[in-house]
């Protein structure tokens, strides 16, 4: 027993669709029969790569002309199912980004259902989806599903799925036209502003280097982009640093940030509060460095340094210069 | 201006408690405190009045007890009053149940601007802001890293994947903020002392013309069916430094054939 139609929303960035788009993709062509994407924007750039990833429609609202993608995309999804253009589907799924949250909000209330966010895995129970979403550290795994009749709307952390093409033409792409938004479409994108990162991104890097409260000062950050760069890493950052404004809220691993699961995560003076683990847990290796032996940290670490990040970084640093 | 922060109380994070295994859902039994993410958006709303030079910041909070402990604390920051929905009906909300009922009760306060965290530290659903922005018909930009406001036009730098977004928007309109913006203050002894006195509205969901199966367990679409404890990752090997631990970890990552 499958679903009849999942809608996934997609996201592109300049180099291509963004991954936690095909790795929803992937599961949902696993649990219903037709898999259709929504997207704010244009969909003829993304048709060839989604028709790869199984997808045979692209409902996409066209150019927002600086319009939030929010508002916008929900709007355009509840007005074609309320004036019957489309069908619809039994399930929605969207990443936990920034966009992916605005929209699944914004849609749950023109469609007056709930949503659930956070998730990390999806399957059937008989003809309905279940999801799993990870509390408490990731120590404990909860399950739930939807009783208000539908459409579910999942938001979907990144990294949950594995992406996986399986061929197919390029898919059509259908118009989903934005409805006069009234009020609630006043706010307009004047600028838009690429932050210049070398190296890998956060999500992506098969090596994570983070920092914590144990660097002691925002200018001690420095080691960590170093060991980064020499590495080939990224950079990332516990929440009490994001906090304490010594970088930027996109640096944040942990449950309210970002969930990484590179190939070696090095925690670097991060105590391992459950907010943290959650986000790293799913790391292949894990290195981690603190001075207080009793961290939770350790608890995690296949290797485990109990040392000072401001000794150990910088020979580690200069270690692998010229390797 | 008057600007409305939504706050919540929420279990220590340190000592979050336990999954009550009748209901599946977070004992809130436990005393609660002001969600660290709310007290950014506590002291954006005070700059940005200080910075308009007249206004008023207004908090809107709910819970299904009667706790104002973290209420107190914003107050003591210095918000001016707060409204606080406490109703029994309220236990086990979803996201939209909760953002039906902040919306009422923000709806009576008539604000020129909705501040909110980007996301709770419980829950952490995400979703409420926007959620709240589309039951008053109102324009939202979540995610923000700076707020400016000039007359009746807020001025967003809003976080996106690729960097940040500069978005204009007409108020009044609700705008989430990211953690560590700005440096939230530490109530002052006179802060704290005034914040005893400072008005706190409680409200029933009655009260907000608000029906009981709109919120709490009945309203929430959604239901829990299974909580099972996820699988150990078991610890490794944890070498106390000498002088020389930088060698052990570049041989480790040797191992991993990823230098």
């Amino acid at each position: 027993m499958t679903l009849d139609k999942i809608w996934v929303f997609c996201e592109a960035g300049d180099d291509g669709v963004a991954t936690i788009t095909l790795e929803m993709l992937a599961k949902a062509r696993e649990v219903a029969g037709t898999v259709e994407v929504f997207c704010g924007g244009d969909g003829a750039a993304c048709a060839a790569e989604l028709g790869d990833h199984g997808v045979a429609t692209v409902h996409a609202t066209g150019d927002l002309d600086g319009r939030m993608k929010g508002v916008s995309v929900a709007s355009a999804v509840a007005a074609a199912i309320s004036d019957g253009s489309v069908a619809a589907p039994d399930a929605f799924l969207l990443g936990t980004t920034y966009d992916g949250r605005d929209v699944a909000a914004r849609l749950s209330v023109k469609l007056d259902v709930s949503v659930l966010s956070n998730v990390v895995d999806l399957r059937l129970d008989g003809d309905r989806l279940v999801g799993v979403e990870p509390v408490f550290g990731g120590t404990l795994n909860v399950t739930s599903r939807f009783t208000d009749g539908g459409p579910d709307i999942w938001l979907v952390r990144p990294k949950s799925f594995e992406p996986a093409a399986v061929g197919g033409p390029p898919a059509e792409v259908v118009d989903l036209p934005v409805p006069d938004l009234g009020t609630t479409g006043g706010a307009v994108v004047r600028d838009r502003f690429t932050e210049e990162s070398e190296g890998p991104k956060l999500d992506e890097a098969a090596i994570v280097v983070s920092g914590g409260r144990g660097l002691g000062a925002a200018e001690a950050y420095s080691m960590i982009e170093g060991l980064a760069k020499q590495l080939g890493a990224a950079p990332g950052a516990s929440r009490a640093i994001v906090d304490a404004g010594w970088v930027p809220y996109s640096y944040q691993v942990g449950q309210t940030g970002k969930v990484v699961k590179p190939t070696v995560y090095i925690a670097c003076g991060i105590s391992g509060a459950t907010q943290h683990l959650v986000g790293m847990k799913g790391s292949k290796n894990i290195i981690a460095i603190n001075k207080d032996s009793e961290a939770p940290i350790f608890a995690v670490a296949d290797l485990g340094i109990v040392g000072d990040v401001h000794k150990v970084l910088p020979k580690l640093t200069e270690a692998l210069e010229g390797r | 201006m008057k600007v409305v922060v939504c706050v919540k109380q929420i279990p220590d994070p340190a000592d979050p408690g336990a999954l009550d295994p009748e209901t599946k859902t977070l004992r809130r039994n436990v005393k609660l405190i002001l969600d660290e993410s709310d007290s950014y958006g506590v002291e954006m709303a005070l700059q940005l009045v200080d910075a308009a030079g007249e206004g008023s910041v207004h908090l809107v909070s709910m819970v299904p007890n009667d706790e104002v402990s973290g209420l107190r604390t914003a107050l003591a920051m210095g918000a001016d009053s707060a409204t606080l929905i406490s109703d029994e009906a309220l236990a086990g909300s979803d996201a939209l149940g909760t953002s039906r009922v902040l919306a009422a009760a923000i709806e009576r306060a008539e604000p020129d601007l909705v501040l909110a965290a980007t996301e709770s530290s419980d829950g952490y659903t995400g979703v409420v802001p926007a959620q709240v922005a589309e039951l008053l018909g109102l324009p939202s930009v979540t995610f923000a890293k700076e707020i400016a406001v000039e007359g009746s036009t807020a001025t967003v730098r809003r976080q996106t994947e690729a960097g940040a977004d500069l978005v204009e928007c007409p108020l009044p309109a609700v705008v989430s903020v990211t953690a560590g913006v700005v440096e939230p203050r530490y109530p002052s002894f006179r802060g704290i002392m005034q914040a005893k006195n400072k008005p706190v509205d409680q409200l029933k969901i009655a009260d907000l013309g608000i029906a009981a199966e709109r919120v709490g367990w009945a309203g929430a679409g959604q239901e829990i069916t299974d909580v099972a404890e996820a699988p150990e990752r078991a610890a490794g090997e944890v070498v106390v430094d000498e002088g020389d631990a930088h060698e052990r970890i570049v041989a480790f990552l040797d191992e991993l054939k990823v230098i």
